[in-house]
């Protein structure tokens, strides 16, 4: 168990140091790293002390030393654009994107379970080929178009909502049902495909074999089994929400983290954008870690698995 | 001992009809068999040969997939298909209770022992919390589970794979049923806990009184433990009788060569003869009898007309030509 | 029997030895969705000849003129007009060559590359697997577009550049799955057959795991297309993809939001269908091909 806990906190470890040197590098192979850390317009002189301060006359290695340095102190540069830290910046909207992201996680779920219950209950019928079908297209509409749909139909012809900006609980209605989209159909093919494995396990069996009702079965005996992969996913979905709303946050100009990246590409912000990628790959690979060591301390199984 | 059958079965079919309807598999087909309060009938053959799913007809509980077709199926006197599925409920885990052959998986690993032994209580006698978990701790203790009243707050995970099965083995004696059905319960155990188990089933039988249906692969069980045997094969009953009479004189050429497979002690090498051949395709059986292609004394007759059950002796039937009195 | 990778029993060790295209039975073909790509295809290979228009030069007295069964339309302008006046029509016929160039070569870039290292990184084993399988860790761990947006804010938008980009973004999905594949493979006998005869490694790789892998590699291919295309609208309606006023569906989503507020849906509706119409249908073939081609994949 705790040698588990320990390689597996050592590949974390590995991913992070991997994904910095892969910024790190993509940021200095592909050209000169001071245009873009730079504000644009900036005097050849500006240009000059910056080299000098990244220390682009030193060997790689040196470079990279620094780089990792500096983000350990937690500065990850300042913004052009808003002058100030990026870091700041960044916490102060991360609150935004979680509003964001555990409403949408609210509708993934209101949505993907129900219907993912009904999709395995009855397999092969109606309630069945509908979520097959609603699946499909929630994994071939793109977000931002169902973002852009309820606009045109609930801001633009029935005038319910608006259509921007945050601040009132309506604001947040459309944003986070575009983003839980997506993930709604996730979760409906997971729910159903879990359940269905429940459903046909020995223990439903012998529910079934004891004489109770196929509600108590469903409700008591397959419901909650059925529903552990689908929490687990969810969790790690929430921190993916987090970090992929770029399009939903642009399309209703939602003040989260996504639309700071947006505004970091709109106004060649750079540092802007370098925290953003950083920051989601190290929150991805700490809520891995975290699912993982959570789940070997609750199956014993998966100690030795892998 | 009663004369009247506690189960009886009439030319009861179940049959697997694929999604299309293009290929039906006769699962379990035409089979006739009388069960008396306790008495232990052992069904065997080889998997695939139907056994479990003529359980799963017997309790109403086939997969969606399958249907029983033709038959009748009598238990203490009712007519068990005229029952309604809200009347089959209260006849499951209430006077028919089945142990099923995986006990790793058989119990739900979310719940509490206790409150899976009770469940069946509460539902079927509407017992109350406190004295259904009592009930279920004098269970545990007749299953022989050591510090009974302690285990019932534990989970499965933390019970060997022998103490789940004698858990399950509790839940299904946990109602008083009249009938018992288990399931190759014993497959899965290591050999010295599939004896004690055995023993434990025997004894639970003797001292309830109950009816067995001991569904199982292995003969040696069969004949420490049952009156009668049912053998089946591609869903047929093939050969039925008192035990004596089939392990001495078995009737069907199928039903003797499963018994000269027994490994015995002191036999020589040349006893163990092994059926040769696959078990047939159900869904592709060829006309005449089932056994055909693998039957060393087949004729010509096997291969047009299908055998019907001829009476070989005091209630011991065959269904071969080769046997035919 | 030689090219399917799913576990036999048989032990016959017939190695496939030539280059042979996947058998496929033909039973229950989508038609649908193999119709919608063959128009797509035919579309983008067409454009010049199809369009009535040119996609990139609208006249300004022509602006957000409605599809032509609605009042104020014209037969001029069947789909309508953006804000600039250029016709809905040809730009979506155009758009689609787009998507298909995008799609198409970015898929067959990040394939050649994730299954070149995921067969180096399953057969090969040892530091050569931990450092592909370490790289592939950390970058799945970053999310696509996020990634891809990094990349494009770094090298600057170009329909070249988007290949490339998506082709970096997006190999490390097939070197998992295609090394997972080859990890099978190495255990049966035709490849240890192979290694007694002495072939080289070299030789193994090539003409004896490449071919027992293609068929995941097509079935991934397929299913990534949509993922890719979809990547590629939000790119591009970000303003890091496809560069204006080259007519990408994307873009048009982008530019449609400026007269979305005024209702006209059009600008919105049309790009967006075109684009799960494309998604949808590759996605359908790639179900279908999963099941047919490669049955292991089918828990995917």
């Amino acid at each position: 168990m705790r040698r588990f806990v320990l390689r597996r906190m050592a590949y974390a470890a590995l991913s992070l140091i991997l994904l910095s040197v892969t910024i790190f590098l993509f940021v200095r192979v592909t050209g000169d790293p001071t245009v873009l850390l730079v504000e644009p317009g900036a005097s050849q002189a500006d240009l000059e002390a910056l080299r000098h301060d990244l220390g682009l006359d030193r060997s790689l290695v040196v470079q990279y030393g620094t780089f990792v340095r500096d983000l350990l102190h937690g500065d990850f540069g300042r913004s052009f654009y808003y002058r100030m830290p990026v870091l700041e910046l960044y916490l102060s909207r991360l609150p935004n994107s979680l509003l964001l992201a555990v409403v949408a996680m609210a509708f993934s779920l209101i949505i993907g379970i129900p219907s993912g219950i009904m999709a395995a209950v009855r397999v092969g019928g109606w309630w069945d080929s509908g979520g097959k079908m609603f699946a499909l297209l929630g994994l071939s509409m793109p977000s931002f178009w169902v973002g852009l749909l309820l606009i045109l139909f609930f801001s633009v012809y029935l005038g319910w909502l608006h259509s921007s900006g945050s601040g009132t609980v309506l604001h947040v209605l459309m944003p986070a049902f575009a983003l839980g989209w997506y993930f709604a159909a996730a979760h409906m093919r997971l729910t159903r495909s879990s359940m269905l494995e429940v459903l046909g396990s020995e223990y439903v069996k012998l529910a079934r074999l004891k004489g109770l009702s196929e509600l108590r079965v469903i409700a008591k005996h397959a419901f909650k089994n059925a529903l552990i992969p689908v929490l687990t996913l969810a969790g790690i979905n929430l921190v993916l929400m987090v970090n992929v709303a770029i399009v939903v946050e642009t399309v209703f100009a939602w003040p989260g983290i996504g639309r700071l990246l947006a505004e970091g590409i709109a106004f060649r912000d750079f540092p802007i954008v370098q925290a953003t990628v950083l920051l989601a790959g190290a929150m991805i690979v700490v809520v891995n870690l975290v699912v993982d060591v959570l789940y070997a301390v609750i199956d014993p199984r998966i100690r030795y698995e892998r | 001992m009663t004369d009247r059958p506690l189960l009886e079965l009439d030319k009861l079919s179940a049959h697997y009809v694929t999604s299309r309807g293009t290929r039906t598999v006769r699962a379990v087909d035409e089979v006739s068999l009388t069960l008396r309060a306790g008495e232990t009938l052992g069904v065997v053959g080889e998997s695939g040969s139907g056994k479990t799913t003529l359980a799963l007809t017997i309790l109403r509980l086939l997969p969606p997939a399958a249907r029983i077709v033709s038959g009748a199926m009598r238990f203490d006197g009712e007519d068990l298909l005229a029952k309604s599925p809200a009347e089959m409920r209260k006849i499951r885990g209430k006077r028919i209770a089945m142990i099923l052959q995986d006990p790793m998986a058989s119990l739900n690993p979310l719940f509490t022992v206790g409150d899976q032994v009770a469940e069946g209580v509460r539902v079927h006698e509407h017992a109350s919390r406190k004295s259904a978990w009592e009930r279920a701790g004098g269970l545990l203790k007749a299953v022989k589970i050591p510090a009974a009243s302690q285990r019932l707050g534990e989970y499965p995970h933390q019970m060997s794979g022998g103490m789940r099965q004698r858990i399950v083995g509790a839940i299904a004696i946990s109602c008083e049923p009249q009938l018992l059905i288990a399931d190759e319960p014993t497959t899965s155990l290591d050999v010295t806990i599939q004896a004690q188990y055995l023993k434990l089933l025997r004894d639970i039988q003797r001292e309830r009184g109950l009816a067995l249906i001991f569904i199982t692969h292995n003969l040696g069980i069969v004949a420490r433990m049952c009156d009668s045997v049912a053998v089946m094969y591609a869903g047929r009953v093939i050969e039925s009788g008192p035990v004596r009479r089939i392990f001495n004189a078995p009737a069907h050429p199928y039903t003797q060569a499963l018994i000269e497979s027994i490994p015995r002690l002191g036999g020589g090498l040349e006893r163990l003869t092994a059926i040769d051949g696959q078990p047939p395709d159900l869904a592709t059986l060829p006309r005449g009898c089932s056994f055909q292609v693998r039957c060393p004394r087949v004729i010509d007759r096997c291969r047009e007309e299908e055998p019907p059950a001829f009476d070989v002796g005091a209630d011991h039937t065959a269904r071969c030509w080769v046997a035919k009195p | 029997m030689s090219v399917s990778p799913a576990p036999s029993p048989s032990p016959v060790a017939s190695a496939p030895v030539a280059w042979r295209l996947p058998r496929v039975n033909l039973e229950g073909l989508p038609t649908v969705p193999i119709a919608i790509l063959a128009l797509l295809i035919f579309l983008a290979v067409f454009a010049e000849f199809v369009a009535p228009h040119n996609p990139e030069i609208g006249t300004l007295s022509q602006r957000f003129r409605p599809p032509a069964w609605l009042a104020g339309g014209s037969s001029e302008h069947l789909l309508g007009t953006d804000h600039i006046g250029r016709d809905v029509l040809s730009r979506l016929i155009f758009g689609a060559r787009v998507s298909m160039i995008v799609g198409f070569m970015a898929v067959i870039f990040a394939g050649v590359v994730g299954t070149g290292l995921g067969i180096l990184s399953g057969y090969l084993g040892g530091w050569v697997d931990q450092v592909i399988m370490r790289i592939t860790d950390a970058w799945l761990a970053l999310p696509a577009l996020t990634f891809a947006i990094f990349l494009a804010a770094i090298v600057g938008p170009s329909e070249f550049n988007i290949v490339i980009i998506l082709g970096i973004v997006y190999w490390t999905r097939y070197a998992r799955v295609i090394r997972g594949e080859v990890l099978s493979l190495k255990e049966r006998d035709f490849v240890r057959l192979a290694v007694v005869a002495g072939c080289s490694k070299w030789t193994i790789m090539r003409r004896h795991l490449l071919p027992n892998v293609l068929n995941s590699a097509i079935v991934l291919a397929t299913l990534m297309l949509g993922v890719v295309i979809v990547t590629e609208a939000a790119l591009s309606f970000l303003g890091v993809g496809v560069p204006p006023p080259k007519p990408a569906w994307g873009l048009m989503l982008a530019d449609g939001k400026k007269g979305l507020m005024a209702g006209y849906w059009w600008l919105t509706v049309l790009p967006g269908l075109c684009i799960v119409m494309m998604v949808l249908a590759a996605n359908l073939l790639g179900d279908w091909l999963r099941v047919k081609l490669d049955p292991q994949l089918r828990q995917l």
